[in-house]
């Protein structure tokens, strides 16, 4: 293919990403099927189903990351294990109700997501992706120090206690807990597409397209970029914070650079910058290892790796693209 | 004194481990652009081929050298079959089909030779170095063959024609085919070269880490340190990368209280990422004039 | 005799259709002028011939057919295409890019001889022969790009834009080694530009373009002499 070709196949995908959200109908019918997916199975399964909404959280958080600046992290895991942390440490030993703990893990996360990124953002492309990897890789080692272990249990983790249905609702705690976290993941969808339907949105998506330019145009870079990182680890925390809760258990690690890998193989399923696609990409990095490890459990890494290869060859972009053939035959 | 001596012979050592495993990184970066996370397991699967022909009777050289030409045309299998159906897919796809690649070759690994780890002979000997404590034969060969690797790389990239023209395709595909040059087979030469290079870095490696499915994940994590370190486009600048980092590991975790092997690693990696805020293109990488 | 003869060219960029069925010819050794204002379809006629687009009707070289051959194939036929943009390895040097132009080339043996005659023709290069090509300045750049293409020891040369960003005295210089080159190399040149007057002193035909379709032809100096296609089409 020619250069030129690419070049509009490149800006099509990149007006396509501005299309980063759904038609109203599709959005209430999606919330509608996830609101009845409780009703009637075994509270496992509930349980299955609130670890995807949780990780298309932090794949969310992702995508804002890198599909709207452009910027790449391997470091994800660190950012969900904060918090984790900020959640199991705040409930179980100063006994703060279970709510509460996800705008400080919020907060805590987006604050050190912000100051990480103030130095490592001078950097760009595969040496960023070293940053943030050194990070993941750092990260499991900090609960265990000595110092922390008072508040993080070191190497044995921390246990959380399961929280009960509010109000006396007729919930099981399983259900509960998956209510609870739908309603954030749909506040944290509702603030993602509106971010990049804003002015902070539109300056991230310039820097994303072209930084030379962006920055001519007076777009503050390294503040944008580091804005983009901060607001991506704050949801990133809010889900660690939702995993420490439903889990029940964190420990350091269930937070190694296996998760970063897992996030990052959920954005490229969905489809970067299509923000549904989260949801796609959570279902896959959920499900298929289960599917891989059914159809051969000696070699279950092996039927994962033929499964995300036929994907990407059908898809290279993601689940976005099954959306955009369905939404071309649809009638207007 | 003598510590100290010790340590930086000793970390000399490894990092020769991740000079070699280095190379192929920036080999193969050169042809594609981009840090393929398999390489470490395409290594580990080239020294299982060595193994299983040894165990059905060659001899070490007979092994090595037949296994440099299975890895070879392993890599351009690979880029043929599976990567090349991409060239078009966005960049970060092409890490998701790294990353499935990594599991396929791990699983299969796993599955034909199994996780117990293996015995692999050394072809330098493992008695001391000219009767030397500090430092054995086979980490004064991994050394030798590190520098070896090197000339012959910088030489083929600086004095052949394949050489530049596979720098010309890496760098501006577009441009290289209108010079005439077949960009997408110099993109599978690239991966034959980067897999038969990894096959040499895995041999010298198993005799020290022991031979195993999982064996090369913490040498390429310092591999990429390494490369990333003494810059992308650099061959010498990997090898030099790399002795730095293995001294540096070494000597860290021997005098900075706290630090015990846990805390290597993201130490080691904290060192990279300071160099790289002040250096962003590595110690000896070009700085390429970027435009609009 | 013809070299390049082009019949029914139509290309297209996804679903737009760049170009409406042109056809033309260059003569071994000439210099022909393809004009016409910004988006009229000329660099794609470039881009169609070596098969860097989707297009169809017919395209032949020196009487071979060029459909469905890569464009690696088409250069090593002989067809130097110095594009927009100038196609310079920015990261390599100024003597590496000269070698890489004649990567395709079997004869390996001379071509030490054409760098240093590239040199003769083009002294500032020789000057600044290991330095990165990206760090030269435009006009040197474009000299480097026609020497990068001369490597080839091509029949014929494609050049797009030559003048683009470039300072008038610069491109003078340009145009001179440019005619200079086509006798001394008995290259033929097909080469675009909107700067119409500067193209019409060195070639012999011309072309004019307009949306997709040939409005005009005939002798440069017919063309340049013409007061109504000066006015309408070419805008001095």
């Amino acid at each position: 293919m020619s250069a030129i070709e690419e070049t509009l196949g490149q800006t099509v995908a990149a007006v396509e990403v501005r299309k980063s959200s759904m038609p109203t109908v599709a959005r209430l019918v999606l919330l509608l099927g996830l609101l009845v997916i409780p009703l009637g199975v075994s509270d496992f399964v509930v349980f299955q189903v609130t670890t995807v909404l949780i990780y298309a959280i932090a794949i969310l958080a992702l995508n804002l990351l890198t599909g709207a600046s452009g910027q790449f992290s391997l470091g994800q895991s660190a950012f969900y294990a904060v918090g984790a942390y900020t959640a199991a440490i705040m409930m179980e030993v100063y006994g703060v109700n279970y709510a509460l703990t996800l705008p400080a893990a919020g907060v805590i996360c987006f604050l050190f997501g912000f100051l990480f990124g103030l130095p490592a953002l001078r950097l760009s492309g595969v040496y960023l992706a070293l940053a943030t990897f050194a990070l993941a890789v750092a990260m499991p080692q900090i609960p265990k120090l000595a110092v922390l272990e008072p508040w993080t249990g070191g190497v044995h983790g921390l246990v959380v206690n399961k929280p009960e249905a509010p109000f006396d609702l007729p919930l099981s705690q399983d259900a509960w807990l998956y209510y609870f976290t739908l309603s954030v993941a749909v506040v944290i969808y509702w603030l993602c597409a509106n971010l990049l339907r804003s002015r902070t949105g539109r300056a991230m998506l310039a820097v994303r397209d072209n930084e030379i330019a962006a920055s001519a145009l007076g777009v503050d870079l390294s503040l944008y970029k580091t804005l983009a990182f901060g607001t991506s680890a704050a949801f990133t925390g809010v889900a660690g914070a939702l995993g420490a809760i439903v889990v029940q258990f964190v420990a350091p690690d269930s937070f190694t650079f296996q998760l970063s890998i897992a996030i990052f193989v959920g954005m490229i399923v969905g489809g970067v910058g299509w923000l549904p696609g989260s949801l796609v990409g959570a279902v896959f990095i959920v499900f298929v290892p289960n599917l891989a490890e059914g159809i051969s459990k000696g070699l279950s890494g092996a039927v994962f790796g033929v499964i995300l290869f036929a994907v990407i060859f059908a898809l290279p972009h993601g689940a976005r693209q099954i959306a955009d053939w369905i939404a071309k035959r649809l009638p207007r | 004194m003598e510590l100290l001596t010790n340590q930086i012979l000793a970390g000399l050592a490894t990092g020769a481990i991740y000079a070699c495993m280095a190379l192929a990184v920036v080999m193969i970066y050169q042809a594609i652009n981009h840090l393929n996370f398999a390489q470490g397991e395409m290594a580990m699967f080239s020294t299982f081929i060595a193994w299983q022909l040894m165990q059905w009777g060659l001899g070490f050289w007979g092994a090595f050298a037949l296994t440099l030409v299975i890895s070879f045309i392993g890599g351009v299998a690979l880029e043929r079959l599976l990567f090349n159906p991409l060239t078009n897919a966005p960049v970060l796809v092409h890490v998701a089909g790294f990353i499935a690649l990594f599991a396929i070759l791990n699983s299969v690994a796993g599955l034909t030779w199994d996780f117990t780890i293996k015995q692999f002979p050394s072809p330098f000997g493992s008695t001391g170095f000219l009767g030397s404590q500090l430092i054995s034969k086979h980490q004064a060969g991994i050394i030798g063959v590190a520098f070896a690797m090197l000339s012959l790389l910088y030489g083929f990239f600086r004095f052949t024609r394949i050489g530049l023209a596979l720098r010309a395709a890496a760098s501006q595909p577009e441009s290289a085919r209108l010079v005439g040059i077949d960009t997408r087979w110099m993109v599978a030469l690239g991966w034959g070269m980067a897999s038969a290079i990894g096959a040499i870095a895995g041999v010298l490696i198993a005799p020290v880490v022991f031979l195993e499915p999982n064996m090369m994940g913490g040498v390429l994590l310092y591999s990429f340190a390494a490369a990333v370190l003494g810059g992308l486009s650099s061959p010498f600048g990997s090898v030099l990368g790399g002795f730095i980092v293995g001294v540096f590991e070494n000597l860290v975790s021997t005098y900075v209280p706290g630090v015990g092997t846990e805390l290597k690693l993201p130490i080691a990696l904290a060192l990279i990422v300071t160099v790289l805020v002040i250096r962003p293109s590595g110690l000896l990488g070009r700085v390429v004039v970027k435009r609009v | 005799m013809t070299l390049l003869a082009v019949d029914g060219l139509r290309a297209y960029y996804g679903q737009v259709q760049a170009l409406q069925g042109i056809s033309f010819a260059l003569e071994e050794g000439t210099v022909t002028a393809l004009l016409g204002a910004n988006g009229a379809g000329k660099t794609t006629t470039l881009r169609a011939i070596c098969n860097m687009v989707r297009s169809t009707g017919r395209i032949e070289f020196d009487g071979k057919p060029l459909a469905g051959i890569s464009t690696e194939s088409v250069v090593r036929l002989g067809i130097a295409h110095v594009p927009q943009g100038r196609g310079t390895f920015s990261a390599m040097t100024v003597e590496e890019n000269l070698q890489l132009g004649a990567i395709s080339r079997k004869d390996t043996k001379s071509i030490g001889r054409d760098i240093e005659r590239m040199y003769e023709h083009f002294p500032v290069l020789k000057r600044r022969h290991t330095q990165q090509a990206g760090t030269l300045s435009g006009g040197e750049q474009q000299m480097l790009a026609v020497a990068r293409a001369l490597m080839l020891r091509p029949r014929l040369m494609l050049l797009d834009e030559p003048s683009f960003g470039l300072a008038p005295l610069i491109v003078r210089d340009l145009f001179a080694i440019l005619r200079k080159v086509n006798l001394e190399e008995k290259v033929a040149i097909l080469v675009v530009e909107q700067n119409a007057q500067l193209a019409l002193e060195i070639a012999q035909k011309a072309y004019v373009i307009e949306t997709g379709s040939i409005v005009m032809s005939g002798s440069a100096k017919e063309i340049a002499t013409n007061e109504d296609i000066r006015k309408s089409y070419l805008g001095y």
